[in-house]
């Protein structure tokens, strides 16, 4: 059964004019004409002409928060995976903890994740991170999951939608990085569950009507949850 | 034995019954692989090539990066097994001076000012071999790195024409025909080949190298037929792009 | 080297311990096998696996040499296994390293330890001329369990293969004025035919991890592993090869445990491998 699904475009694709339009993300302009640069969605919002790509590399942005694995303890830092072309820097300085110089592991070692915000993205796209805040912290127990961070919009929903719907019926709790890391933490049947439904919304996220779809899907599994 | 072979017979029908201007069959395929972050299987006529896109990361090692922009490092190898007799496994200078071309075609289409210190490697792998794998394997970079969601600014496609069947029966050069995408048999006796990689959006020659001997208007006459044959690639490419897409979900 | 979150590690740990496996598997079950033959027309014969996703294609090239001064009338095998960049953001370009030639090497020993090609019918002539047998293995897509699925791939390969007789005659017709008989080879040789083969043993590999064995390890399972064991048993339920890898130690009760799960998992694996391959 075919399902109505959003406009894919590819790259080189001619989408608009400098005229009438303005190159959104995604997009880029010559001779005056706007054209797709990636494989992704078509968005046109405002005058602005946007491709959402369907892959890719995490872009960091300021402010953003992420789920990051610690890859090395340096003597006053720590150089982080967060899913992007190039790995952040956390620094001492922003941790909740003391942290002497050269003691770095004792407090984050290799392996270890972490609930972290993008502090700043430098020239050079050197980037950033602090733990500096009420809601970040070093991250146990449960399990991380990745997606496309493309689709993380999606897997939250509008105003939030989607994502409470799937933490009602898991029975999980979860949290969703900008750059695409998922932790969710409950008994191992719920995070199983939840993986399901993930991998699933991440499949389906091109078609209209996920939401509905997913709800019955949720629904049909649980017996217990109003 | 090259005086016995009739390239192009008098119906213009060449060795395995092509036309002058009719390419091998081509099929492409889009993200096969799980690991890589964009991949796509092509086969051209007996060639069949694999193509595996990881990145944009961080470049290693350090003094290779570039602070501008991404590096991007195509390596073209062909399988022990992908010709008559055997290759020994490893890069030799052919392999070399073919992922150098590649590299430099797909660094200009590729939007590399996105990611500097970055690096875009691209892995092209023949499996087996009959003439014009550098063709193939640049086509299905193509498609591979679009398939990763590297920013581009067009898909590049490449395609080869050359000359062949120009000597009389005592062995003497008499004149020859362009013909588009040698084969196997063409590209061992004939006169010449001329791969080239174009941008399709704009025609801009992205891959250009030429082995053998033409005239000016003979060089004309292939490049633009390469050129034709390119653009009736690109239609390929963008399908099985979008192909990748059009599997219809199964209802639960 | 690939970056396991210390959480995904407690996850598995804790999986197995209630007896699960993060895909839903058994702990001695295999994930699905896709055996294709003969795909590679310029190969003398090839084949592709696919274990789960973990990809492999072997093709088998076949030249004329020299045989070994202490087998002057057996043929040559030679086994080469490439890590391609291609199948895993962590596999480098270059010369192998010690995982590629330690999965050659093992591949090889389970292959000529057991004497599955007929060597001795690839004699040309005794002391001068024999045929080689080169076996060329190219990881295509990595999601762990190498060992099975390129030993595998092997198999299927050499099952596909063809002696090239028609390729190599007028190689063998230069021969024939110092080597008079060729000749008489070439006559009893007129066509290509089927590189003799004979019973082949099936490697079944299992890692260990938080004390529970688990056979045919995914690569998340594998990133984690403590220990591998590959075991090779034949049709009898024999064995034929073993090669234990990684730091960790195994009990000898987990030992006997993989040897039987190799054993019975080796069976179906057998039928499949005659299934597809026709014989």
């Amino acid at each position: 059964m075919s399902r109505e699904k959003r406009e894919i475009v590819i790259p080189s694709q001619l989408l608009g004019d400098t005229n009438s339009n303005k190159a959104g993300r995604g997009t880029f302009i010559e001779k005056g004409k706007i054209y797709s640069d990636r494989m992704g969605l078509l968005s046109k919002k405002s005058d602005y002409i946007n491709v959402i790509p369907l892959k890719g590399r995490y872009e960091p942005i300021e402010k953003d928060f992420i789920i990051g694995i610690i890859e090395e303890p340096l003597s006053s830092s720590w150089l982080v995976d967060i899913n992007a072309p190039y790995p952040a820097l956390l620094h001492t300085n922003e941790v909740p903890w003391d942290v002497e110089f050269g003691e770095t592991d004792k407090y984050l070692n290799r392996g270890d994740s972490i609930m972290a915000k993008i502090l700043e993205v430098g020239l050079e796209k050197n980037i950033q991170i602090t733990l500096k805040d009420h809601n970040l912290y070093k991250i146990r127990g449960g399990y991380i999951t990745n997606i496309e961070p493309s689709k993380v919009p999606r897997l939250i929903g509008k105003k939030g939608s989607m994502i409470t719907l799937l933490k009602k019926y898991t029975k999980s709790r979860i949290i969703v990085g900008k750059n695409g890391r998922i932790w969710i933490n409950g008994d191992n049947d719920n995070i199983l569950k939840a993986l399901q439904v993930i991998k699933k919304i991440e499949n389906e996220s091109i078609y209209y009507g996920l939401t509905d779809r997913i709800e019955e899907l949720l629904k049909k599994d649980s017996k217990d949850v109003q | 034995m090259e005086q016995d072979i009739k390239f192009i017979d008098d119906d213009g029908k060449r060795l395995d019954g092509r036309k002058y201007d009719e390419l091998r069959e081509i099929k492409i395929e889009a993200g096969v692989l799980h690991r890589a972050e964009g991949s796509c299987y092509l086969e051209w006529g007996s060639n069949k090539v694999v193509a595996a896109v990881y990145g944009p990361r961080e470049a290693i090692p350090r003094h290779s990066q570039n602070p501008l922009k991404a590096i991007v490092r195509a390596r073209y190898n062909m399988a022990a097994f992908s010709v008559d007799d055997r290759k020994r496994p490893g890069p030799d200078r052919r392999s070399r001076e073919i992922s150098k071309v590649i590299s430099e075609a797909l660094e200009k289409v590729i939007l590399t000012e996105k990611f500097p210190r970055a690096a875009i490697e691209v892995n092209i792998e023949v499996l087996e071999a009959e003439a014009g794998t550098r063709c193939a394997g640049l086509t299905a970079a193509g498609v591979a790195l679009a398939d990763a969601g590297i920013p581009m600014k067009d898909i590049p496609v490449a395609c080869a024409a050359g000359k062949i069947g120009s000597k009389d029966d005592y062995g003497k050069k008499i004149g020859g025909n362009i013909v588009l995408d040698l084969g196997k048999q063409e590209d061992n006796f004939g006169d010449a080949d001329l791969p080239i990689a174009i941008s399709p959006r704009n025609g801009e020659i992205l891959l250009l190298q030429m082995d053998g001997h033409l005239t000016l208007d003979e060089f004309d006459n292939a490049l633009n037929l390469a050129i034709k044959g390119c653009n009736i690639i690109s239609k390929i490419q963008k399908e099985a792009l979008l192909q990748k897409y059009q599997v219809d979900m199964e209802v639960d | 080297m690939t970056l396991t979150s210390s959480i995904k590690r407690d996850y598995f740990y804790n999986l197995v311990k209630n007896g699960k496996r993060a895909d839903g598997r058994k702990f001695d079950e295999f994930r699905n096998i896709e055996i294709e033959t003969g795909f590679i027309s310029k190969a003398e014969g090839s084949a592709r696996v696919k274990i789960g996703k973990t990809q492999v294609v072997a093709g088998i090239k076949m030249d004329i040499g020299e045989p070994y001064p202490d087998s002057p009338e057996k043929g040559v095998m030679m086994t080469a296994a490439e890590l391609i960049p291609l199948a895993s953001p962590d596999f480098e370009a270059g010369p192998p390293r010690e995982d590629a030639i330690e999965l050659a090497r093992v591949v090889d020993r389970g292959i000529r330890e057991s004497e599955v090609i007929g060597l001795d019918k690839l004699c040309i002539v005794p002391g001068e001329i024999i045929w080689l047998v080169f076996i060329d293995i190219h990881i295509i897509d990595f999601d762990g369990n190498l060992f099975d699925a390129a030993s595998l791939a092997a198999l299927a390969a050499l099952f596909n293969t063809i002696v090239p007789i028609e390729r190599m005659r007028p190689n063998l017709e230069k021969l024939q004025e110092k080597n008079p008989s060729i000749k008489i080879y070439l006559e009893e040789h007129q066509k290509d035919y089927q590189l003799p083969m004979n019973e082949p043993p099936i490697s079944c590999t299992s890692v260990k991890f938080n004390d529970v064995v688990v056979l045919d390890p995914s690569l998340d399972e594998e990133e984690i592993a403590e220990v591998r064991l590959t075991v090779a048993t034949d049709k009898n339920g024999d064995i034929r090869a073993m090669q234990k890898g990684l730091n960790g130690s195994f009990t000898i009760e987990e030992i006997k445990k993989v040897i039987k799960a190799s054993i019975d998992n080796g069976k179906e694996i057998r039928s499949k491998l005659e299934k597809s391959t026709g014989n």
